[in-house]
């Protein structure tokens, strides 16, 4: 039987028919790559921001839009996705919304945007939508490429035949912008919906959608499909809701999969007898666009991944010489405030903690703004260059053997800037298990928090030479431990994919967009965004481990640290002023309660080489490892003017003593122990939150922190022996 | 060679999609627009023959050449 009604009939709507609604909820739709990000941002300008949507992680993007002069309306940027059948958790919010009119941003009008140069596929998410009984306004977009590959589509035929306001934008440019808003408005007025579904599942299972439709309260038939195959996904129902919903399945014994598959074929048989009346193709077959000659070159066997390598290393060029000196601007100018506070503010507690505890956590945080917006303007022009799609097929064989997928190359590559926003990516990832592995391994990869270590510890005990002439063999050993962290993430996801036994299929069906010109002003906001977020979540931390960790240096139990001061200016009475003054920094150290927690710890850390001072180093770092730098500054007390210094550091280290030998503290097996500790121990309060929320269970973090450490620990004890 | 699959073709060659030999997967290629009856041009493979890229339906799809067994051509 065949329902006649209008697609969209629930009560909630009718009410709204003539009075725009005050501020009317615009949802834009659309697969990946069809322009929904650029309509998106012609339509919000500035007015935009990034949030959450309720219950889950997924980034929510929503700006205002003036639609006329009295209208201002929400518009929400939906993840990109190829149908209402979701393949990966960021897409799952899609249906989420759609199919639950009583989510707070369930839109009243949703603007499908399609790429008019591949329509048929585009128009299969559109019929969905409007099946779902969403008013919906269709924005042809990318139809400047359609024309080149001689595609010509009308859109008032299509609009007729569809039977929802059609519109010509172009998001690249603006084009077409007031008609889109005419159109919108006019769906809010009076919605024109279809005359009847694209597919109506009532055809063939009549039974089950009326059980469906009068158990739950519904009246549109393909939202009670929805119910049917989408129930385990769907937040807003209950337990008992859904054991409902497999009782009926049960019942009228229904098969998803096949009648899935039915419903696709369907669809494309109507899509297909709209497309041939609306759209006039007289693209030349066998004609290979430039874009595809391209890939010839760039997935080349050889040449692809020479191609590869190259822009590989022009990252971490950008990393760690291009970005080094704004970083070094910005350790001045923060030494510079610094110096200038202590001057002018009546020294004291309170100077000195805002100085040597907030101002020196803040300035650990900013110096590492250079390289993270180095890496991720490089990422994002790959990105929307659409070179990141090869990359990920050039990788998925390699990345299969170890449990991961040709998505995960993303994570790890951003991953050497900051494992945040590289366990955010991982949301791209469809199957559950592969997305574990890559958050799981993530971590491994050297981040820019690690590198001022690196660069200390190195300089401390690898010569400055050049091997071949060219070579510095300092970069040697930096480059030798990033490369150690990639092998344990690739050994430890190797590990994983043994361990992990889930009964789930991985899949790699990608499209593979064409190369395009970037658009900068979406690289633009993806550096700022990432940006924003690194300060702010990463910052948060690391300005409170310095405030605590400053505290904890800075006073003792009762008044040990005026004793400790007190026996160190008898002690060493005579030698200079600056040298009096050290040691008694380090004597109150010594007695403060960061140094007893150090002298607490430091059987464990023994046999690594480490002493109560790296213990305090080691402690402080376990929840945010930038402090390392700052806390070995403290600790060898070079005090005073200029905390982050790294040459006066790395004279004080030179010059430290091993009480128990004589000899130097840090010989090369410390030196490399302690390299070893922080390439692989998990040491960020952040990325431990973060993987927290992606994986929505504490065990995750706690088996990554746990194995993370322990092979930091065996690790660094194994060099340590080794090498002594 | 009624068994012969997308992962046979080689680099320009075109042929028509039969059917689908795995349902699981059938969903989502259909959804990506490889329907019955729809012709596919291989249009090039990553390094090791795997994963390849496919023209269908008037763009390009990426999977691997295990997915690409599962799509049977005439």
């Amino acid at each position: 039987m065949l329902s006649r009604e209008p697609a969209g009939t629930e009560p909630a709507r009718s009410s709204r028919k003539d009075s725009l609604k005050a501020a009317p909820i615009i949802a834009l739709i659309g697969n990946p790559n069809a322009g929904k990000s650029s309509l998106f941002n012609q339509l919000t300008g500035l007015r935009q921001k990034t949030g959450n949507f309720p219950g889950v992680t997924v980034d929510k993007k929503s700006g205002t839009c003036l639609l006329d002069a009295q209208t201002e309306a929400t518009v929400i940027d939906l993840p990109g996705v190829y149908s209402i059948y979701p393949k990966s958790p960021d897409e799952q919010i899609v249906t989420d919304i759609l199919a639950n009119p009583a989510h707070p941003d369930y839109p009243d009008v949703a603007v499908v945007v399609v790429d008019s140069s591949n329509i048929r596929r585009n128009l299969l998410l559109f019929t969905q939508i409007t099946d779902l009984g969403v008013p919906v306004v269709l924005a042809l977009n990318m139809l400047d490429v359609a024309h080149q590959q001689h595609q010509e589509i009308n859109a008032v035929k299509l609009a007729m035949r569809l039977g929802v306001p059609v519109v010509r934008v172009n998001a690249r440019t603006g084009e077409g912008l007031g008609l889109l808003k005419k159109a919108v408005t006019g769906q809010l007025r009076q919605p024109t919906l279809p005359e009847r579904l694209f597919f109506d599942p009532a055809q063939d299972i009549a039974g089950l959608i009326d059980d469906t439709k009068a158990r739950y309260g519904l009246t549109n038939n393909y939202l009670a499909l929805q119910y049917i195959i989408q129930h385990d996904g769907f937040s807003f129902l209950d337990r008992g809701q859904r054991v409902g919903l497999d009782e009926l399945i049960e019942k009228h014994q229904f098969v998803e999969t096949e009648f899935q598959a039915k419903e696709t074929i369907q669809r494309y048989q109507r899509i297909a007898a709209v497309v041939t009346q609306a759209v006039t193709d007289s693209r030349p077959l066998n004609q290979p666009t430039w874009s595809q000659k391209m890939d010839r070159i760039l997935m080349h066997p050889v040449g692809g991944y020479i191609f590869f390598t190259l822009i590989l290393l022009l990252i971490f060029q950008a990393i760690f010489a291009w970005a080094q000196p704004f970083m070094d601007a910005i350790d001045e100018g923060v030494a510079y405030l610094s110096g200038a506070l202590k001057d002018s503010l009546p020294a004291g507690a309170f100077t000195n903690l805002l100085t040597d505890g907030i101002l020196a956590g803040i300035g650990g945080v900013l110096v590492f703004i250079p390289q993270i917006a180095a890496l991720f303007l490089l990422i994002s022009i790959l990105e929307e260059s659409g070179y990141m799609s090869r990359v990920m097929i050039l990788m998925d064989r390699i990345m299969r053997r170890f449990g991961l997928n040709g998505r995960s190359v993303v994570p790890l590559i951003s991953g050497v800037a900051c494992a945040v926003p590289a366990i955010m990516a991982t949301r791209s990832i469809g199957t559950r298990r592969e997305r574990l592995i890559t958050i799981m391994v993530t971590p491994l990869m050297s981040c820019s928090a690690r590198l001022p270590i690196y660069t200390i510890l190195i300089a401390l005990v690898v010569p400055e030479q050049r091997v071949l002439g060219f070579l510095n063999v300092q970069g040697l050993a930096l480059m030798g431990l990033y490369l150690l962290g990639l092998v344990a993430a690739l050994l430890a996801a190797w590990v994983f994919k043994k361990l992990l036994h889930v009964n789930e299929r991985s899949f790699f069906i990608m499209e593979l967009p064409t190369f395009k010109m970037p658009r900068w002003n979406h690289v633009g906001l993806t550096v700022w965004e990432s940006v924003r977020a690194f300060v702010w979540e990463a910052g948060r931390v690391i300005i409170a481990i310095s405030i605590i960790l400053w505290v904890l240096a800075s006073y003792g139990p009762g008044d040990s640290l005026d004793q400790a001061e007190a026996k160190a200016r008898q002690q060493y009475a005579g030698q200079p002023d600056a040298a009096i003054e050290s040691h008694v920094a380090s004597e109150r150290l010594e007695a403060s309660y960061a140094g007893r927690f150090g002298h607490m710890i430091e059987p464990a850390i023994k046999p690594l080489g480490y002493d109560w001072k790296i213990g305090i180093a080691l402690l402080s770092s376990f929840a945010a490892r930038e402090v390392f730098v700052g806390t070995m500054a403290t600790i060898y007390s070079i005090g005073g003017s200029d905390a982050e210094d790294e040459a006066t550091i790395r004279q004080r280290l030179q010059a430290e003593r091993n009480p128990e030998t004589g000899g130097v503290m840090y010989t090369p097996a410390l030196a490399y122990s302690l390299l070893v500790f922080y390439v692989f121990a998990m040491m960020c309060m952040s990325t431990i939150a973060t993987t927290y929320r992606e994986t929505k269970e504490w065990k995750w973090p706690a088996i990554q922190l746990l194995y993370m450490t322990g092979l930091a620990y065996m690790s660094a004890f194994a060099v340590y022996q080794l090498f002594r | 060679m009624s068994k012969r699959s997308v992962a046979d073709l080689k680099i320009g060659e075109r042929a028509t999609i039969k059917s689908f030999n795995d349902q699981w997967m059938s969903l989502k290629l259909l959804e990506m627009g490889c329907l019955p009856g729809a012709e596919v041009c291989l249009h090039c493979k990553a390094p090791l023959g795997d994963p390849i890229c496919l023209n269908v339906s008037g763009y390009c799809l990426s999977m691997r050449k295990s997915e690409a067994a599962t799509i049977l051509v005439e």
